[in-house]
């Protein structure tokens, strides 16, 4: 039989007066009003529970060292007590909450120390002849201790890893990897990173799980020219499940060319990109190398997978850049090829070596790619060609083929003698400073750490005077200070410091103004301000690393 | 009396039997249980008949019948019209009406003396309903819903109609069919009134979920306690003897 139907007149016609009447309960005989049940809420709660099928009673896992609850299958979900975040995880874990409508939720109180968690929960469905029902009931969880696998690990070995990423640079300075820190740090890339160490021409990081691993050197892929291959070496195996525990190591080599080296290109190589070169500078290091040709401003971007097809090797490096003085800078007009780019200006300079200025005369010209930036009287660093001691193969073969070598070749303007007379007036101070990694001396490092290698220079010298240059890079060069992050120094003092320039102003008359500098708007916020206080640095000392801004 | 009772483990069994003060029509079952109770409670009194309409089983909801006559539909078949006929007693008038709707038992529900209709019904049927039942006939709704025969149940002495009547309805009903009502359920709640239950003078039948609240509601709303065929005669004597007097 079909079910009753109470139509409502349409609005506008006459309806008469309806009252309600009564009928009795089917069960127990109170007169009710009609429902779809015929029943009043007592016999109807007898009748049917619509609380039947849903959990009244749940084991929930929760970390006593960190305070989270387990979210199965993996999330561990930081919720204070009696808080809306685990009122939410409560209901989440209750079965059987998906065929009846939730209308209210609640906390009853209990002893923390009960281990037992109370929520009450109203929920509304329907029964019978599609009459609909609320009702309330107590879920109670029990609370279970277990530990969270980043608090085991912490609590067991910190430091046990399953793979290790060795990220390596075969040159004699560690700007590459100062810069790859601050990449990391701006990107997270550390995130997953059990330990990090520092090894000889390079740093190791390890990882608890392969896949980190992958995903870091998918990282390093898509910010430097990395090549890298992959070993493992068998720990356990189970002859009954068949599994294997196995250690991963990766091997990744970082291009040994970085920004300012001197290359001579292959003739093969060189054609390849155009005839330019051979003798080419670096002047971008990204996932691809950008090669400059000082001579005619050509350039020529070379990709991960091509330098690597055919390795180049610097034919001098930032190591051997000597000091230069402009005698006189003329612009040259630029013709073929090279035109289109902006960046650059082609000028022929005369330049004297500040080593010999005072001790004789000598002076050479040089066609530069900096000629919007010299100008009679400044000062450049650039290789001193004529009175190098070369050793490279391609380079004998160009000459072979009529290569005339430059006397000089000029890399970059330099500023070393404003910064110095600035640094005797005590203004040397950054008004920012950048975020370290927390890096552990390998055991490599530590053995070559103490004694002075070769021409007296300590490994630390070495390693503050790459950082002092790595941080007048960022200063220099806008395009690299966007791919880092760097913060406001709360030391810094804007006022004293304007207070002692004006003083200095007074005092001489030089101007070096155009010394360049981080625009304070650039630096984000405080270190502090994003929670990091200065006492997190302590692991940044004891990890041996050179604090930067000394 | 009313009692509880199944047809092949179904509830509404005003659909597979009808019942009136003169006789009793009721399905052919693949067992005789049904029939049985019936045959129990009736046999020394009235026929009990067992029947199929059209070739269904569903007796009760494609006739309609009354101490005078029985309504059939159009689509019950010659030679069951023949058996109903010869099994009935010879005062009860059978006859089969042309009517586009066939589920008489849904569209009418009647007494000995008033009947309420489907308000879509023929007016020819309306007539035969007048002559064959001898009845003053009504078109009428029960709570809003169309299928007055389904929605209630009435006999001499009092009916049943849906719960969702309102007391205005209620009234109403009551004044035309000058018989009291009441608004009830059968069957543990349900609102079908019509299907779940079948009643005459003096005997009723309920679905087996049928609760004691609904039973004690029905045997008083149809005056059962104390009415036994014996009883009306006794009634009927006493009041002739008193007229005579």
């Amino acid at each position: 039989m079909e079910p009753a139907m109470f139509a409502a007149g349409p609005t506008g016609t006459f309806m008469p007066h309806a009252t309600q009447g009564h009928v009795l309960c089917c069960l127990c005989g109170t007169s009710i009003a009609p429902n779809p049940t015929n029943m009043c809420v007592n016999c109807i709660r007898t009748q049917v529970d619509i609380t039947e099928g849903i959990q009244k009673q749940v084991t929930i896992l929760w970390c006593k060292s960190c305070g989270r609850y387990l979210q199965p299958p993996k999330h561990w979900l930081k919720a204070d007590l009696e808080s809306k975040e685990l009122l939410t995880y409560c209901i989440k874990r209750v079965k059987g909450l998906q065929k009846v409508k939730l209308v209210d939720a609640a906390f009853i109180w209990t002893e923390p120390h009960s281990m037992r968690l109370k929520a009450k929960l109203t929920i509304q469905g329907e029964v019978l002849n599609g009459a609909i029902l609320q009702q309330s009931f107590v879920v109670e969880y029990v609370v279970e201790r277990h530990m969270c696998p980043t608090c085991n690990r912490q609590n067991a070995n910190p430091n046990s890893w399953v793979a290790c990423v060795q990220v390596r640079q075969h040159v004699q300075h560690k700007r590459t990897f100062f810069f790859l820190e601050q990449l990391i740090l701006k990107h997270g890339a550390d995130e997953s990173c059990v330990n990090v160490k520092e090894m000889h021409e390079g740093v190791d990081f390890y990882f608890a799980n392969r896949a980190h691993a992958v995903k870091f050197i998918d990282f390093l892929q898509t910010v430097v020219p990395i090549r890298y291959r992959h070993d493992k070496q068998l720990v356990s195996h189970d002859v009954h499940t068949s599994n294997y525990n196995y250690k991963y190591t990766f091997s990744v080599e970082i291009a040994p060319l970085c920004k300012d080296d001197l290359v001579c290109l292959p003739a093969k190589q060189a054609a390849a990109l155009g005839n330019i070169g051979p003798l080419v500078l670096v002047t971008r290091v990204t996932n691809a190398i950008t090669l400059t040709d000082p001579l005619t401003l050509r350039q020529a971007v070379l990709e991960a997978p091509a330098f690597w097809r055919s390795p180049l090797r610097p034919m001098m490096g930032s190591r051997q850049l000597t000091e230069f003085y402009i005698l006189d800078s003329e612009a040259a007009q630029q013709g073929g090829f090279g035109a289109g780019s902006s960046r650059y200006a082609l000028a022929t300079c005369e330049v004297a070596r500040a080593a010999d200025f005072g001790s004789n005369d000598r002076t050479f010209f040089a066609r530069t790619h900096l000629g919007h930036l010299l100008h009679a009287g400044d000062t450049a660093v650039g290789y001193d060609v004529a009175n190098a001691n070369l050793v490279d193969p391609e380079l004998e073969k160009a000459l072979h083929k009529g290569l005339t070598l430059p006397d000089a070749i000029l890399v970059r303007k330099s500023y070393e003698e404003k910064r110095r007379r600035r640094r005797a007036r005590g203004e040397h101070q950054r008004p920012w400073k950048l975020k370290r990694l927390v890096v552990e001396v390998g055991e490599e490092e530590a053995g070559t750490a103490a004694p002075h290698r070769g021409r007296g220079v300590s490994v630390a010298d070495q390693q503050a005077a790459d950082m002092e240059r790595f941080l007048q890079e960022l200063e220099e060069d806008p395009e690299m200070r966007a791919r880092v992050a760097l913060y406001r120094d709360p030391h810094f003092d804007p006022a004293a410091v304007a207070a002692r320039q004006q003083a200095a102003m007074a005092d001489t008359d030089e101007e070096d103004g155009d010394v360049p500098q981080v625009p304070l708007e650039e630096l984000l916020e405080d270190l502090a301000a994003l929670g990091l206080q200065e006492g997190d640095g302590d692991g940044e000392d004891d990890g041996g690393s050179v604090d930067m801004m000394e | 009396m009313a009692s509880r009772c199944q047809f092949e483990n179904s509830n509404d069994v005003g659909v597979f039997a009808n019942l009136t003060s003169s006789y009793c029509i009721t399905a052919l079952g693949a067992a005789e249980n049904f029939y049985s109770v019936f045959e129990a409670e009736l046999a020394d009194h009235i026929p009990v008949i067992k029947a199929s309409v059209a070739g269904t089983r569903l007796v009760g909801r494609m006739t309609v019948g009354n101490r005078n006559g029985l309504l059939l539909p159009n689509t019950t078949t010659d030679q069951e019209l023949m058996h109903i006929r010869n099994s009935l007693p010879d005062e009860v008038v059978v006859q089969r009406i042309d009517e586009r709707l066939s589920a008489l038992g849904n569209c009418i529900a009647c007494n000995d003396y008033v009947a309420l209709i489907h308000p879509d019904i023929d007016r020819e049927t309306e007539e035969i309903v007048a002559d064959v039942l001898g009845v003053e006939v009504f078109r009428q709704t029960i709570a809003g819903n169309v299928l007055v025969g389904s929605y209630c149940k009435f006999t001499n002495h009092g009916g049943l109609v849906a719960p969702q009547t309102t007391v205005e309805d209620l009234d109403e009903l009551s004044s035309l069919l000058q018989v009291p009502l009441v608004a009830g359920t059968v069957n543990r709640g349900s609102d079908v009134i019509g299907a779940g239950m079948m009643a005459n003078d003096w005997a009723a039948f309920c679905g087996l979920d049928t609760t004691s609240t609904e039973l004690s509601v029905v045997e008083s709303v149809f005056k059962l306690r104390e009415a036994r065929p014996q009883q009306i005669v006794n009634e009927m004597r006493a009041s002739l003897i008193d007229s005579m007097i």
